[in-house]
């Protein structure tokens, strides 16, 4: 987590309890959702590790961001990359998640607003575009954004 | 926080990596998937000198049925043994016990042998460990030997490893037919450790009695623990639901419970009873239905 913030600016993964609870700097790590703070980084050499950056183009919101952004599953965004990584996680098992499964599968996630209800939605919403074949969509700035 | 400075080496093979346990002495830790290790170096209560990886060892890593046996290798994260079909047919208590450990991202990443090296209080496996008989398999110096479960949790954070030596394989036996288990857990609900966890396995006889009970209770005291006093209370009666009450009683007589904001020594005291009730009952219907 260190090398990715401080060395490579990388400050998607966010410092949260720094002992693999909290979830806020989750990453995927050859396609598995981990903990980046419990991960040495000469652990994770010659593995290929996606962050909150790298799951879209510079620009563009992934699908899921997309429905997090439309469902709402936003309060104060300091667990979001992590719900995200998660998220993308857990789609790629389960393209059609039931409510259970997804609270089941985002447990290693806190959110210290308490906004699970809404994050439930998004994650469902996500999966649905996803399997609708939603590809990232260009996000010129917020108010286009908010027009469409 | 940070953890303090330490130099890293990384392990290709189980001999290697005893050679530098040997070499470095006691300022040396091993670390696999590190999930046990990492959290409490960054707390300062582990300031290891040096870290030995012996995370990329194939040897120690996946599942192997050998005839009635099932030998899980130290590696083998807890995603792989919950998911891994081999456990899941013969070992249905261990994929349970993984499935239930922490959650979705330390599962990817954490061992079934750094938990059980690790022994915290609180670990899931232990339970399960014991209530299955397991035998684990330890490599040193001095070769190879095996280590019953009852013998391997001593106290807390201390198993019977000696410190040159390392956990590669975990053997369990198969569930046969008349056997059923049940794990179940009160979970810290920020960690997922078990404030309190009990793994049992009932065993039938012909006439449908009990022929044996296993217990093993995690998260309620130091060290994880076999219910004796419980178990011989139910052999060779009749598993109905005053039997199994009476037994649940009697599950942490001689233990001193632990005692702290995740709950206090009577509430876990209360909540191991109500376990362990839960769990005979669940390993008996399940023991039915196997015939």
């Amino acid at each position: 987590m260190q090398y990715l913030r401080e060395d490579l600016t990388l400050t998607g993964a966010h410092v949260g309890c720094e002992t693999s609870q909290c979830g806020a700097c989750t990453v995927l790590m050859d396609g598995q959702a981990v903990k980046s703070c419990t991960i040495l980084a000469v652990q994770a050499d010659g593995a290929s590790v996606t962050t909150i950056e790298g799951l879209a183009p510079i620009g563009m919101l992934h699908p899921i961001q997309q429905a997090f952004w439309d469902e709402h599953g936003v309060q104060c965004g300091f667990c979001t990359p992590g719900m995200v990584l998660s998220t993308a996680a857990l789609l790629a098992d389960d393209a059609d998640p039931s409510e259970a499964t997804i609270r089941h599968g985002l447990e290693g996630n806190i959110c210290r607003c308490t906004g699970y209800h809404n994050i439930v939605l998004a994650v469902q919403a996500a999966g649905k575009a996803i399997a609708a074949g939603a590809a990232p969509e260009l996000v010129l700035n917020r108010d286009a954004a908010l027009a469409r | 926080m940070n953890p303090s400075s330490f130099a890293y080496e990384r392990a290709s093979s189980v001999a290697e990596a005893i050679s530098l346990l040997e070499q470095h002495g006691d300022g040396a830790k091993l670390i696999a998937g590190g999930h046990s290790l990492l959290p409490i170096m960054k707390l300062r209560l582990a300031e290891p000198e040096r870290l030995i990886d012996i995370g990329r060892i194939a040897e120690l890593q996946g599942v192997r049925v050998e005839g009635n046996e099932l030998a899980v290798g130290a590696l083998t994260t807890h995603h792989q043994v919950a998911t891994d079909p081999a456990v899941q047919s013969a070992s249905p208590l261990l994929a349970d016990t993984a499935s239930r450990v922490g959650d979705r991202q330390v599962r990817n990443r954490g061992t079934i042998g750094g938990a059980l090296a690790h022994a915290y209080a609180v670990a899931d496996y232990p339970a399960a460990i014991l209530a299955l008989e397991a035998t684990l398999v330890a490599r040193g110096p001095q070769g190879q030997r095996q280590i019953p479960a009852r013998e391997f949790f001593v106290d807390f954070l201390t198993t019977a490893l000696t410190p040159h030596e390392i956990l590669t394989e975990i053997r369990i036996a198969a569930l046969a037919a008349g056997q059923g288990w049940s794990y179940q857990k009160l979970a810290n609900q920020a960690s997922g450790y078990a404030i309190v966890g009990v793994a049992a396995i009932v065993i039938l006889d012909a006439n449908g009695a009990c022929a044996e009970v296993r217990i093993g209770v995690t998260g309620t005291a130091a060290v994880a623990w076999r219910a004796d006093a419980a178990e011989a209370a139910l052999r060779g009666k009749a598993l109905d639901a005053d039997a199994i009450a009476a037994a649940a009683r009697l599950v942490t007589e001689g233990i001193a419970p632990l005692d702290d904001l995740h709950g206090s020594a009577a509430y876990r005291l209360r909540v191991t009873e109500g376990l362990t009730r839960r769990a005979i009952l669940e390993a008996t219907e399940r023991a039915r239905a196997r015939g």
